[in-house]
């Protein structure tokens, strides 16, 4: 039986150095053109390869997340925030589910 | 502006993150009791990890028992975008920024704090982050523990929709860049088809979900990178 608290250890301990190590070694400007694109691109990137296919296989029903999908880009995309974005996706989860649940 | 003002302004832009946070940390809390560990431990791995997609990776390895170092492993994998997002938020520090401030500032690094730090203009004040961080860090440590608690009583229709608010966070940070930026709004478009390919294609889909993403994460910027270079006027990289 593994102890609980040597997992979070370990856990906290890999997270922490992943994200500490760049930060304090990298410490002057990169001068390289790909390498500062390259890192432009890269939360961009990560994040919307985490957010697809991944948004349709996290709802019971694909289409409720399909539509969860499009509605939260086109808030985004007219101006709203991470929080009205965020809870509106949950609300349209919510609510198309429950009509096909009631079809 | 002073350190005190900064670290203010980020608990402000930490707000609306913590709360989309509570949301979406209930549904981790629920599938840390599910592995079997308690709900203060839930909370306890939240607070000291503030990684969804490692949390929830590590919570499926601890119901299994797995090793350490299998542990060790995926968690590397999971998190190995945070690398690259400490390697440009290094970019956007002052060079005399101090090693204290850096080491605290490491711990920091989520997907949405980062995203708010490389919104600001200019050099980033760490105090801006540690102020959002702050707050967003109690929201989704508050939401484990909630989730973790109160889990068995909520509605399941609840929780069911609660897990994709993750999905809209990310949204709402790569959107409104896609929208000023035509290459980045293709490189949403791409990363969307290849990620759909890489989870259905055979042999790639047998990687883990960390390992694609890294992978993805890699070629797709690398590829930007090469072919369309940003200008060096523009502010961050």
């Amino acid at each position: 039986m593994h102890s609980p608290y040597i997992y979070i250890l370990c856990m906290a301990a890999v997270t922490y150095l992943i994200r500490v190590l760049p930060l304090t070694l990298i410490r002057k400007p990169i001068k390289n053109k790909i390498i500062r694109s390259f890192l432009y691109y890269v939360p961009y990137v990560t994040l919307a390869v985490m957010t697809f296919p991944a948004m349709i296989q996290a709802t019971e029903f694909s289409i409720a997340g399909a539509i969860a999908l499009v509605a939260a880009i086109l808030l985004a995309y007219f101006g709203k925030g991470l929080l009205f974005v965020a809870v509106s996706s949950c609300a349209v989860v919510f609510v198309v589910e429950l009509i096909i649940r009631l079809l | 502006m002073s350190n005190r003002q900064w670290f203010l302004k980020g608990m402000k832009a930490g707000i609306p993150i913590a709360m989309g946070y509570f949301a979406v940390a209930i549904a981790l809390g629920i599938n840390a009791v599910g592995a079997g560990i308690s709900a203060l431990q839930a909370a306890l791995a939240s607070l000291l990890n503030n990684a969804s997609a490692g949390e929830y990776i590590a919570f499926t390895l601890i119901a299994a028992q797995a090793s350490y170092a299998e542990l060790i492993a995926m968690e590397a994998v999971a998190n190995s975008r945070y690398l690259l997002m400490s390697a440009a938020l290094s970019q956007k520090l002052e060079k005399s920024t101090s090693t204290f401030k850096r080491l605290l500032l490491g711990f920091t690094v989520t997907d949405e704090i980062f995203g708010v730090s490389m919104m600001q203009e200019g050099f980033l004040s760490p105090y801006f982050t540690y102020g959002a961080f702050a707050v967003a860090t109690a929201g989704w440590t508050g939401g484990t523990l909630f989730g973790a608690l109160m889990g068995n009583i909520l509605p399941s229709a609840i929780v069911a929709a609660l897990g994709v608010g993750l999905y809209g966070m990310f949204i709402s940070v790569f959107i409104p860049e896609a929208k000023k930026n035509k290459i980045v709004a293709a490189l949403v478009l791409v990363s969307f088809i290849l990620s759909a390919a890489f989870e259905y294609l055979p042999y790639i889909s047998r990687l883990s979900g960390g390992l694609r993403i890294i992978i993805l994460t890699v070629v797709i910027s690398l590829g930007a990178a090469i072919l369309f270079p940003i200008k060096e006027d523009e502010r961050d990289a």
